[in-house]
């Protein structure tokens, strides 16, 4: 069976809860206890797909103003950025846009984005709406998720136009590029089905 | 030092009377036995212990003047304000001014060298070169932006410095371990790393404790640096759950730039944490290879087991329980500084566990208590050594041996060319007993000192 190594990068400001997703996805686990990241922390886990192994590395890093010159260092050799943003903060969600400019002007290959609004299990104050997030990555050709590391939850499906421009980007991607994993999902079967697909896009055009 | 308690009362009474200043009175203030504020030196808020320092803009203003009358003024140096029951400390470095104000029974001088950590604590978070950097370019910068996420670090410092008697004998604990087993492992992560490039420290530490310590030829690592790694790892939940790679500035070693630490735990049944640290910022993979390559060889030479057995007080082992081991029961509690090796031990550890209890009980209060305490624990021996410990490293009279009996206890401080020891006795024994206690005492530890110290100082 095929094994395709892929990086994944964490983007976002501090406390929008980029730990506790990648925690969610990877371990399986919500904790309270989780203290800010310093720098940058390393995952890894194995996801197999019908036709290949998919070993994937996420370097989820810390959203503190003081760690933003080390962004570089994760992104410049990933194969895309999952960008995280607090649906609660407006502030956070103005953040990812200036990380999309920065990954635009400095990100040496192409990166598959995925745009995150994180802590839905808050949506009772949401000051992102849904919409106003939707039209955004529509914009960029990302797909756009609401989910809950809390609750284990994706509330908003990716939409749809989003998500085929992330496998036509994969399709579009140099043959053995390894492609991005789904955003944290409850769903293991969606999310297997969407890297399958995006994986047979990519050999295709290979 | 200078006594100027009628200008602090004075600004303080003008804040009263016109009531600016309520939040003063708070009780999220009032009756703390330890505060500790930092502010820049244009008198902006930074950190401060207790309450919102945002609502403490008023104060940080009256310490900023106090400071800086003293040195325009009077071309001095303010260092220290004393009031009947209260001291406050001024610690000006570089562009921050630190200012602690303690009715606890700490002297000046230990009051200082907290707040010298506290600042190293920030440079380690900033490097100097970027603090001073800052400032240079913009006076009024609010430096709460850079240390977001940091004040926790600060937070648990302080904590840590009252409770651990390493920092008032400025020394390392170590994790008492039999000879082999702490040599095993130290080859293991000579043999592993030995190989690597701009490798400088690799360091295994669990519960604020030394296990080993394998540095560059030419380098050392200074006790404090090695207390702030402490903190740094009991402060962060995040190493847990995965292989970090941070910035770190150890301000003795090199307070201008940054090492990369590779930080992880060993495994997911130890509590012992491995940092690598390295000048290159790209070297992450190559030192998660060596990690996993010394966490199977720890395992295969048991070496795993060897520390839980030390860290959950096994009680097979001599030091797990040293009073009763050695026997004298008329030793209550000492603690002991190896001098050549900047190492101590103590009759009894102050276990992780504990010290988090101290963190919760904290964020609650801090708050004096005048509660009689029925059982001495480890924290109050210690609490009672300050004084002779202040005697002791006096700059002006040092004393070599200091002899104290009353109906309380009787305490023993007693510093040679070798060791610095502190000891607590029932109440009133006499001097000859305790003389004959004390060297059986350092019988004992010259025994078990290749268990309980890091006699060797191992390179790559």
């Amino acid at each position: 069976m095929k094994v395709i190594e892929a990086k994944i990068v964490v983007l976002g400001s501090q406390g929008v809860g980029k730990t506790s997703l990648v925690v969610r996805y990877i371990g399986k686990m919500f904790s309270r206890h989780i203290s800010p990241t310093i720098g940058a922390s390393f995952f890894t886990c194995n996801i197999n797909l019908a036709e290949a192994r998919v070993k994937l590395q996420v370097w989820d890093t810390a959203g503190q103003e003081r760690f933003r010159s080390m962004a570089p260092m994760y992104y410049r050799n990933a194969n895309a950025a999952l960008l995280v943003f607090d649906i609660t903060c407006r502030a956070s969600f103005a953040a990812v846009k200036s990380w999309v400019k920065e990954l635009q002007s400095n990100a040496p290959g192409p990166l598959v984005l995925a745009l995150v609004g994180n802590k839905a299990d808050l949506a009772g104050a949401p000051c992102v709406p849904a919409t106003d997030a939707a039209r955004y990555a529509a914009a960029l050709g990302a797909p756009y998720t609401e989910t809950s590391a809390l609750h284990d939850q994706v509330l908003h499906t990716p939409l749809r136009r989003p998500r085929r421009a992330l496998h036509r980007d994969l399709g579009a991607a140099r043959p053995g590029t390894p492609h991005p994993p789904p955003p944290p999902s409850p769903s293991p079967s969606s999310q297997y089905t969407a890297s399958a697909s995006a994986r047979r896009a990519s050999t295709t055009s290979s | 030092m200078i006594c100027n308690q009628e200008l602090v009362l004075k600004v303080y009474g003008d804040d009263v009377e016109s009531d600016k200043d309520e939040y003063l009175q708070s009780p999220e203030l009032v009756n703390k036995e330890k505060h500790v504020f930092i502010l820049s030196s244009a008198g902006k808020p930074i950190y401060s212990r207790y309450g919102n320092e945002d609502k403490l803009a008023g104060l940080c203003g009256v310490i900023q003047a106090l400071v800086s009358v003293v040195e325009e003024h009077d071309q001095d140096i303010l260092r220290s304000i004393c009031t009947k029951d209260c001291k406050a400390v001024f610690l000006v470095k570089g562009p921050l001014i630190l200012v602690a104000v303690s009715k606890s029974n700490e002297s000046e001088t230990q009051l200082v060298m907290q707040l010298t950590y506290a600042f190293n604590q920030i440079v380690s978070v900033l490097t100097l070169t970027q603090l001073n950097r800052i400032f240079e370019q913009r006076r009024n910068y609010d430096l709460r932006r850079l240390l977001a996420g940091a004040e926790r670090l600060i937070d648990n410092l302080l904590i840590f410095m009252e409770k651990d008697p390493a920092f008032l004998l400025g020394a390392v604990r170590c994790l008492p371990l039999p000879e082999k087993a702490r040599e095993n492992i130290t080859n293991a992560i000579i043999s592993t790393c030995n190989k690597i490039r701009d490798l400088v420290f690799a360091i295994l530490i669990a519960g604020n404790q030394l296990i080993t310590l394998v540095r560059m030829k030419k380098y050392t690592l200074h006790p404090s640096d090695i207390h702030l790694l402490f903190n740094l790892v009991r402060s962060s939940e995040s190493f847990k759950t995965a292989e970090s790679w941070t910035p770190v500035c150890l301000p003795k070693f090199d307070a201008t730039g940054f090492l990369h630490g590779h930080v992880s735990y060993i495994s997911e049944d130890c509590q012992a944490c491995l940092l690598l640290l390295t000048v290159q910022r790209d070297a992450f993979y190559p030192l998660s290879q060596a990690k996993h390559t010394i966490a199977e060889k720890l395992e295969k030479m048991k070496c795993i087991g060897a520390i839980n057995d030390a860290l959950n007080r096994s009680k097979d082992l001599p030091t797990t329980n040293p009073l009763k081991h050695i026997g004298i029961p008329i030793i209550r509690h000492f603690m002991y500084k190896c001098k050549s090796t900047a190492q101590l031990f103590t009759s009894d550890p102050i276990s992780l566990d504990r010290l988090q209890d101290y963190r919760i009980m904290h964020n609650e209060g801090g708050d004096i208590t005048v509660k009689k305490i029925e059982k001495l624990s480890d924290i109050d021996y210690v609490k009672n050594y300050r004084k002779f410990c202040n005697q002791i490293h006096c700059a002006t009279v040092p004393a070599k041996f200091i002899f104290r009996s009353n109906s309380e206890n009787t305490i023993l401080a007693w510093i040679t060319n070798g060791f610095e020891l502190y000891v607590t006795f029932d109440a009133l024994v006499e001097k000859e007993q305790t003389k004959k206690a004390v060297d059986h005492l350092l019988q004992w530890i010259k025994r078990e000192e290749n268990r309980i110290f890091i006699m060797n100082a191992p390179t790559f």
